[in-house]
C-alpha cells in the first residue's frame, strides 16, 4: 500500500473533531427532532470520512459500506425516529438531571479522560491517523454523559447511535481493512437494534403515554 | 462432522420462521423436537471436538472444546425449555392467543438460534454480530407480556445491554488494531489466526482491548456494576425466556470474554487477565450475596443468584489453574441445567400461586408434590450441595484456587458462597415447605392464597426431571467423554506463551 499522505490524516481528525462537537451539540439541544438532525448530521459526517479514506487508500469496499452507512444512519433511523416523534406529539426533550452548563462541563471532563487515556496508549502507525481513535474514545464517552443525564427514551436511543458512530470513527481510521461482509453485518445489526428501540419506544409510549424514563421506576431492589 | 454445524445453524432458523405460520399445537411439538434433535447433535460433536483441535464447515463456521461446552449447554435448555413451555403458556382463547402463541414461538426458536450461532462462528466480528443478535431477540421476548414491568424491564435490557455491546465492539475494533500490526491492514478475525499472531501483537493495545471486552460482554453476562439489568429483565420475562436468559444467554456472554482472555495470555502472559476478572468476579460475588439475603420476589431471587454463580466464573477463571478451568467449564453446564430447573419450578409456582411473592406463598410442596420438591432441589443444587454438578464444579474451582498463591481469595470465594447459600435457600425452603397456614415475618396473618393440589402440568414436571438428571449425572459421575472435553477445553484456554 502507498503511503498514506498527510492529508488525509488532517482530514480524519478533522472529521472525528466534528463528530465530537455533534455529541456536544446535542447535550445542549432542547427539542427532541433538532437532536434527530444533529444525529443525521452527525452521522453524514462519518459517511464522508468513509468516502474519503476509499478514495485515499484505495480501499473499494469502503464505498459500498459509505452507501449502505448513508441509507441507513443518514436517512432511514432518523426518519424513523422523527415518524415516532411524529406520533408521540412531544418535542421538548424531558429534564435532565443537570442544567446544560454542568453537562457540557462533565461531557468536557469525561472526553478529555478519554482523549488522554487512548492517546497515552502511544499506539503508532504509519498509514494510520491515531490521534482519531483517541477522538473516537471521547465521542464514545460523551455518547454515555447524554445518555445518563437525558431522561427520555429519544435522547437515550439517539445517544446509543451516536455512540455507534463514535465507534465507526474508530473503526474507519484503524481497522480500514475490515472485511466487506463484516462491517455490513454490523450495520444490518444496527439496523436490527434501531426496529427494537423503535418498537420498545412505541409500546412504552403507548402504555405510559409519554416518552419520558420517569415512570420507569417501577422495578427495584 | 462439518455438516452436523451446518444443521446446527440452519434448522432452527427454519424452525423459527415455520413457527410464525404454524398453528401452536404444531410449533409447539416442533420447539421441542427441534431443541432434543440440536441437543443430540451437539453430544455427536463431543468427541470429535475432544479429540481434534477443532471442526470446521467453511471459514465462517468452527468449533473446538471450548466451543462445544457452550453448545451443549445452550442445547440443553433449548430442549428442556420447550417441553416447559408446552406446559407453562396458557393461550387466551381465539386471535389474541394465536397471535401470542405465534410470536412466542418464532422467537424462542430465533432466540435459541441466535445463543446457538453464537459458539459456532468463527471470529471474534461474528461473535459480536451473534451477541447482539441474541440482545434484540431476547429484549422482544422480555416485553412480550405487555405489562408496565416488563415494558420497563426490556427499555432497560435493550438500552443497557446495547450500551455494553457498544464497548465490545470498540473492543473488536481494538482488537482488530492489534492484529494489524501483525497481519497487515487487511486480514479477517478469524480464531485460529488471532491466536496464532497475538504473541507479537502490541501489549497496551490488547490490554485496553481486554478490559473493554470484560466490561462490554460482561454487561450481558451480569457483572458488577453492568449487571443492573439482569433482575428486572429475568423476574418480568415470562419464565421460559427467564431460564433461557439465566442459564444459556449469561453462559454465552462469559464465552465471548473467555475468548478474548485466550487472545489476552497469549500476548500479556496471564497475570493481567486473570487480575481483571478477579475484581469483576469478586464484585459481583458480594453483591449478589447481599442482595439475596433481602429478596422477597422468587424470580428476582434467581436472578441475583445468577449474578452470584457469573461471579464464580469469573473468578474460577481468575484461578487460572487448570483444575479450576475445568471447574468453570462444567459449572457452565451444571448452572445452565440447575438454572433451568430452578426457573422452570418458579414458574409452576406462580401459575399456581398467582404470586412471585415468597411472603404470600406458603405450603408449595403440598400444592406441588413434583415441581415443588424439585424446585427444593434445584435450589440446595445451586447452593452447592452434593451430589450435583455445582457442587463438584465449585469443588473444582477451590481447589484449583487453593493452589493459587493467593489462596485467601479462594476461601473468601468460600465464605460468600455460604452467604448466598443462607440467602437463597432460606426463603425458598420456607415457601416451600412450610404448612399453609402461615404467618408473614412481623406476625401478621396474610390473606394467602390456597390453590387446590395438583401439578399445573406434566409437560413442565418432564422437564424438571430432565434437569434434576443432568445435575445428578454432572455431579455423579460425569461421562468420561465430557470429562475428556473439559480437560482439552481447559488446556486450550490455559495456554501462555
Amino acid at each position: 500500500m502507498a503511503p498514506a499522505p498527510s492529508t488525509y490524516a488532517g482530514v480524519a481528525d478533522v472529521a472525528a473533531v466534528l463528530v465530537l462537537l455533534t455529541e456536544f451539540a446535542m447535550l445542549r439541544a432542547p427539542l427532541l427532532r433538532s437532536q434527530v438532525r444533529l444525529y443525521a448530521f452527525q452521522s453524514l459526517v462519518v459517511t464522508g470520512l468513509a468516502v474519503d479514506i476509499a478514495v485515499v487508500r484505495h480501499v473499494g469496499d469502503l464505498y459500498a459500506l459509505a452507501i449502505v452507512s448513508f441509507v441507513l444512519k443518514v436517512v432511514l433511523v432518523p426518519g424513523l425516529v422523527l415518524r415516532l416523534l411524529g406520533d408521540a406529539d412531544m418535542d421538548l426533550a424531558g429534564s435532565s438531571v443537570l442544567g446544560v452548563a454542568s453537562m457540557i462541563l462533565i461531557a468536557l471532563a469525561v472526553s478529555a479522560f478519554g482523549f488522554f487515556a487512548v492517546g497515552s496508549l502511544q499506539v503508532h502507525s504509519a498509514a494510520l491517523p491515531t490521534t482519531a481513535l483517541a477522538i473516537a474514545a471521547a465521542v464514545i464517552l460523551v455518547a454515555f454523559v447524554l445518555i445518563i443525564l437525558r431522561a427520555d427514551v429519544v435522547s437515550q436511543a439517539i445517544g446509543f447511535f451516536s455512540l455507534e458512530n463514535g465507534v465507526s470513527v474508530a473503526s474507519l481510521v484503524v481497522a480500514a481493512g475490515l472485511p466487506l461482509v463484516v462491517e455490513v453485518a454490523f450495520l444490518f445489526d444496527l439496523l436490527v437494534a434501531v426496529v427494537v428501540f423503535g418498537v420498545i419506544m412505541r409500546v412504552h409510549h403507548d402504555r405510559a403515554n409519554t416518552l419520558s424514563t420517569e415512570k420507569l421506576d417501577r422495578l427495584k431492589g | 462432522m462439518a455438516i452436523t454445524l451446518v444443521i446446527l445453524v440452519v434448522f432452527p432458523f427454519l424452525v423459527a420462521a415455520a413457527s410464525l405460520a404454524l398453528p401452536i399445537a404444531i410449533s409447539r411439538y416442533l420447539t421441542i423436537f427441534t431443541g432434543m434433535t440440536t441437543f443430540a447433535l451437539s453430544l455427536s460433536l463431543v468427541p470429535a471436538a475432544a479429540d481434534h483441535a477443532q471442526v470446521a464447515a467453511g471459514s465462517l463456521l468452527r468449533v473446538d472444546a471450548l466451543s462445544v461446552v457452550f453448545v451443549v449447554a445452550t442445547t440443553f435448555l433449548y430442549g428442556a425449555t420447550g417441553m416447559f413451555a408446552a406446559g407453562y403458556l396458557r393461550l387466551a382463547e381465539g386471535a389474541p392467543g394465536r397471535r401470542y402463541g405465534r410470536r412466542f414461538y418464532a422467537g424462542i426458536n430465533l432466540f435459541c438460534w441466535s445463543m446457538l450461532i453464537a459458539p459456532i462462528v468463527n471470529g471474534l466480528a461474528l461473535l459480536w454480530v451473534a451477541i447482539e443478535v441474541t440482545t434484540v431477540i431476547s429484549a422482544l421476548l422480555v416485553a412480550i407480556d405487555d405489562t408496565d414491568g416488563a415494558t420497563e424491564a426490556s427499555w432497560k435490557y435493550v438500552l443497557i445491554a446495547s450500551l455494553g455491546l457498544g464497548i465490545a465492539l470498540f473492543a473488536t475494533i481494538i482488537m482488530y488494531y492489534a492484529g494489524t500490526t501483525v497481519f497487515g491492514a487487511a486480514y479477517n478475525l478469524s480464531f485460529t489466526k488471532l491466536l496464532a499472531g497475538a504473541r507479537h501483537f502490541p501489549p497496551d493495545v490488547v490490554r485496553l482491548s481486554f478490559v473493554l471486552a470484560v466490561l462490554g460482554f460482561g454487561t450481558k453476562m451480569g457483572l458488577f456494576p453492568v449487571h443492573t439489568w439482569l433482575p428486572d429483565a429475568h423476574s418480568e420475562a415470562p419464565t421460559p425466556i427467564s431460564a433461557l436468559l439465566s442459564g444459556a444467554l449469561l453462559a454465552v456472554s462469559f464465552y465471548a470474554i473467555l475468548r478474548y482472555y485466550q487472545i489476552a495470555v497469549r500476548s500479556l502472559g496471564s497475570n493481567f487477565p486473570r487480575n481483571v476478572l478477579l475484581i469483576f468476579g469478586l464484585a459481583s460475588l458480594l453483591i449478589a450475596a447481599l442482595y439475596l439475603l433481602s429478596q422477597h420476589d422468587l424470580k428476582r431471587l434467581l436472578a441475583y443468584s445468577s449474578v452470584e454463580h457469573m461471579g464464580i466464573l469469573a473468578i474460577g477463571m481468575s484461578f487460572g489453574a487448570p483444575i479450576a478451568i475445568v471447574g468453570v467449564l462444567l459449572h457452565v453446564l451444571a448452572h445452565a441445567a440447575a438454572k433451568g430447573t430452578a426457573f422452570f419450578g418458579a414458574g409452576s409456582v406462580v401459575r399456581k400461586f398467582g404470586t412471585k411473592d415468597m411472603r404470600r406463598i406458603r405450603g408449595g410442596i403440598e400444592a406441588l408434590p413434583w415441581s415443588g420438591s424439585m424446585l427444593v432441589v434445584a435450589v440446595l443444587a445451586l447452593s452447592g450441595m452434593p451430589p450435583f454438578g455445582i457442587f463438584r464444579s465449585e469443588f473444582l474451582i477451590v481447589e484449583g484456587g487453593m493452589s493459587d498463591p493467593r489462596e485467601e481469595i479462594a476461601a473468601l470465594m468460600v465464605v460468600l458462597i455460604t452467604l448466598a447459600f443462607f440467602g437463597l435457600s432460606w426463603y425458598t425452603t420456607r415457601t416451600m415447605l412450610s404448612p399453609k397456614q402461615g404467618s408473614s415475618d412481623d406476625g401478621q396473618t396474610l390473606a394467602l392464597p390456597t390453590p387446590a393440589k395438583g401439578e399445573v402440568s406434566n409437560w413442565i414436571v418432564a422437564a424438571m426431571v430432565a434437569g434434576a438428571l443432568a445435575l445428578v449425572i454432572l455431579g455423579v459421575h460425569p461421562p468420561a467423554q465430557l470429562g475428556h472435553l473439559l480437560s482439552r477445553a481447559s488446556a486450550e484456554l490455559a495456554v501462555v506463551r
